[in-house]
């Protein structure tokens, strides 16, 4: 590589850092003041891209500019003042489900009124071509973009020294509780801070255009990226995102340059991943203020009363009978939620009463599923060893990736869960040779003896019904205990001798590798695997499926596997929209039942009393 | 021969020097308080014995036996109990649950995932909470409990390993006077009984007094007294610590 053209990759790599600290600086800003992590900013991003592409026939490019990011501004206000603002007492896990249900409506939103196709944006008048820089041509826009990024931290900077508004805003992003006691209006300073992030994201998205088309897919690829960015850099500092946005972009720049783009997520993650090593709160971050007061009070964890037991394994009986009345797709339904309840149950014995938020747990799944399917048939092996193997590679997975994330905590360890989905994510969709690449794999088919529907349908029962009730047992013993113990009180589980990481660390494996067999079980019934089964939404619906149970009740995991199973499959055949209508059953759910559907029992109970 | 020894022990961070050379022991059946103003070094010298900090200089045995610098779960396994100054228990546990963990990890059965837990160790656990007046209350959630049940529960869960050395960090702040008196007769006749050498700091000087055998006293992270309370109580310099100068001459 001569030295013109690292050069001009560098200038390129600039070129993609600025859009990228615009998105990340919004996160930033938004998270330091609010304390959420807004999952929904890429989709910001994504409608800063296609409100630019619209606008830009009525009024001209340079003009759709700043009308798209007001436009998305608006918006950003309104969730806020809308949705928002009645969860920043909510548990954080509730929050972020909260925004990936906009995250989901949005989507719908712009497929609705742009439809799928993407939208090619139009050139920048005045700056199509290309200037000369040692004699090789380089985009004019491009150059532009490089000055963008400096001039927004310029102003932001300005903003939050010189002014008013930005003292405060520093105030809070230092100590949110102390600033309210010396009387700041957190109403305005929240919508007005939540507003100035999706005004960022949105101008982030619309200078992309003649770089990039608008296209439905970048928001979760631009929120994965301002992850990366916000937790390399710190999350709240601005200086830090900019660095980070630097590092990234030109990683990125040089990765594609040199022949390796298939690298560059891999590259990016693990970027991310050695610092959160190093450096837990970022290249440039600080530790977070201590709460005050008592941490947030988890409830109990009662063993099963003999009665709910009576009716699981009524339940059970039930439907072990099923089959002998239908063999159609009541069936598949049922084997579905069977294989997603031990999935959801695997992430709540991590999640619930071990305290570590995973946001990554598909990865699991997806080892599982996708061990199975190169186990059966790139080596040949028959089914039963398959299925046996398979969920050890899982947990040789989370053995792997939890040595890194137990040594962290909070919103920290759920992006670094992410990172490392992210990672196993990508090396599925790239590796052509092995897992088939963005085909996947298919023809995985059970052995004969479990060829009918009804037999394979009583494997999953029996298999997830014992893997979930050794997970449950596990809760009840002197393990679960010390689980709960170093969640409720690291310092006190310290003091009498409990390795909260190493107990913590060998919860993730066994999380790993339940869901391991989950993912299995799941390759074997549907006879396929594609990415899509360890991908970011994946995680997400486990979550989803966790906290509409109730995260803190032994049984609610299977009813929101249940549930939620069985609404994704009756919106997504009959409605184009169905992304959208769970998002909106998200939303009401997360409204209005906080505690989950473990907790309607206890609220009707109250009600009836008063 | 002394349970605790402690020599030469220092700790600064940054350009502050919160404990600085500070040697003194503790015999078992013993009640050594430390005293001294705010600021004076006493929650730093704890975590410095307790493991949850490094020393800079100095040593810390335990019968005999370095315990410099191992973490607080080493420590614990070697008999050192503990007490915090903001009370530290799971909050979603019971009060007995509580009990039965810190039971159930000094008999090494935390990694097992299949025993079932409810049913272990329940005796010793009553056993214990009866002895620090909390068995009515077993049943109760620890998140439920006011704050001197709070103590108490601690001390339940400090004496779980059996402990050589308790360290007990005001082990009756916000509890009422009768409470107080109580507690701290039971204490000292658990170290009598079981050879434990115990060491507290106290805000209240009518605990100190009545219920220490001896005292330190520290200011400014130096040791400037120790011996028995009379003694202490008339040294000059400890009046100055705590009153200042100004109020000795006026």
């Amino acid at each position: 590589m001569s030295a013109t053209s690292i050069l001009l990759q560098f200038l390129n790599g600039l070129a993609g850092a600025s859009a990228l600290f615009l998105v990340a600086a919004g996160l930033s800003l938004i998270f330091g003041v609010t304390r959420i992590v807004n999952f929904a900013h890429g989709s910001l991003v994504m409608l800063g891209m296609y409100l630019a592409v619209a606008l830009s026939e009525v009024v001209g490019f340079w003009w759709a500019l700043p009308c798209a990011a007001l436009a998305v501004a608006g918006l950003g206000a309104l969730i806020e003042s809308v949705l928002l603002r009645r969860l920043y007492r909510a548990p954080e896990l509730l929050q972020l489900l909260a925004t990936f249900a906009l995250v989901l409506i949005i989507r719908d939103y712009a497929l609705w009124q742009w439809g799928p196709e993407d939208l090619l944006g139009p050139r920048a008048p005045g700056m199509a071509g290309a200037v000369t820089i040692i004699g090789q041509p380089f985009p004019a826009y491009d150059l532009f973009l490089i000055a963008v990024g400096p001039a927004v931290l310029g102003a932001l900077w300005l903003l939050l020294t010189r002014t008013r508004w930005g003292t405060l805003v520093r105030a809070a992003t230092q100590d949110r509780e102390m600033a309210s006691a010396l009387g700041v209006n957190q109403r305005l300073q929240f919508t007005s801070v939540f507003a100035l992030g999706a005004l960022l994201a949105g101008l982030g998205g619309a200078l992309q255009l003649p770089r990039e088309p608008a296209t439905l897919k970048v928001d979760l690829a631009v929120v994965s990226d301002a992850f990366v960015v916000v937790v390399v850099g710190g999350l709240g500092s601005l200086p830090g995102a900019f660095v980070a946005a630097l590092l990234i972009a030109e990683v990125k720049a040089f990765c594609i340059a040199l022949g390796y783009s298939k690298l560059t997520l891999v590259v990016e993650f693990l970027i991310m991943a050695l610092v959160l090593v190093l450096r837990p709160w970022g290249l440039m971050g600080r530790m977070p203020a201590p709460a005050r007061g008592p941490a947030a009070l988890e409830p109990p964890l009662a063993a099963p009363s003999p009665r709910v037991l009576a009716g699981l394994c009524t339940l059970l009986a039930a439907l072990a009978l099923v089959p002998l009345a239908t063999t159609g797709f009541t069936l598949v339904l049922l084997t579905d939620m069977l294989v997603f309840a031990l999935f959801a149950v695997s992430l709540h014995f991590i999640s619930g009463p071990a305290g570590l938020h995973s946001f990554g747990h598909a990865a699991y799944f997806g080892l599982g599923a996708y061990g199975a399917g190169i186990l059966a048939l790139r080596i040949g092996a028959p089914m039963e060893l398959s299925l046996a193997t398979a969920p050890l590679l899982a947990g040789g997975g989370a053995l792997l990736f939890g040595w890194f994330c137990v040594r962290l905590s909070g919103i920290y360890l759920a992006m670094l869960t992410l990172a490392f989905a992210q990672i196993a994510w990508s090396v599925a969709f790239q590796w052509d040779a092995v897992t088939g690449g963005s085909n996947g794999l298919i023809g995985i088919w059970p052995a004969p003896w479990l060829a009918s529907k009804a037999a394979y349908f009583w494997l999953v029962l029996a298999l997830a019904c014992a893997a979930i009730a050794l997970l449950w047992r596990a809760l009840h013993s002197p393990f679960g205990y010390a689980l709960r113990a170093a969640r409720d009180s690291p310092l006190r589980a310290d003091a009498i001798g409990i390795d909260a990481r190493a107990l913590q660390w060998a919860a993730f494996t066994v999380a790993g590798l339940f869901a391991g067999i989950a993912g299995a079980l799941h390759a074997f019934s549907k006879g396929s695997i594609s990415p899509e089964s360890m991908a970011v939404a994946r995680s997400v619906d486990g979550l989803v499926m966790v906290l509409l149970g109730g995260i803190q009740t032994l049984t609610g995991p299977l009813w929101g596997a249940a549930l939620f199973t069985w609404l994704q499959d009756a919106l997504a055949r009959g409605f184009d929209y169905w992304r959208a209508a769970i998002g909106c059953v998200i939303l009401a759910l997360v409204l209005a039942l906080p505690g989950g559907l473990g907790s309607l029992g206890g609220l009707l109970k109250r009600q009836g009393r008063a | 021969m002394s349970v605790l020894q402690v020599s030469g022990l220092s700790k600064s961070f940054g350009g502050v020097h919160a404990v600085r050379n500070v040697s003194f022991a503790v015999v078992a059946g013993e009640l050594l308080a430390m005293i001294g103003p705010n600021g004076a070094g006493k929650s730093t010298c704890f975590n410095l014995i307790n493991g949850q900090l490094t020393p800079d200089a100095g040593r810390v045995l335990l019968e005999g036996r370095s315990i410099t610098g191992l973490p607080p779960r080493a420590i614990w396994r070697l008999g050192v109990g503990r007490t915090f100054q903001v009370t530290a228990t799971f909050a979603s546990m019971t009060v007995r649950e509580n009990v039965q963990v810190a039971l159930l990890s000094h008999a090494r059965r935390l990694p097992s995932p299949f025993a079932q837990a409810p049913r272990l160790q329940v005796a010793q656990a009553d056993a214990l909470l009866a002895q620090a007046g909390m068995l009515d209350q077993a049943d109760r959630p620890a998140a439920v409990l006011a704050y001197g049940d709070l103590k108490r529960l601690e001390l339940a869960i400090a004496l779980a390993n059996r402990p050589r050395l308790l360290l007990m960090d005001e082990p009756t702040a916000g509890m009422a006077c009768g409470e107080r008196a109580a507690l701290m007769r039971l204490t000292a006749s658990l170290a009598r009984a079981s050879a434990i050498a115990v060491l507290f700091t106290e805000h209240d000087m009518d605990t100190v007094f009545t219920h220490a055998d001896r005292v330190i006293v520290l200011a400014g992270g130096e040791r400037i007294a120790e011996g028995a309370p009379a003694k202490v109580r008339a040294d000059p310099r400890v009046r100055e610590a705590y009153l200042g100068t100004e109020a000795l001459d006026a």
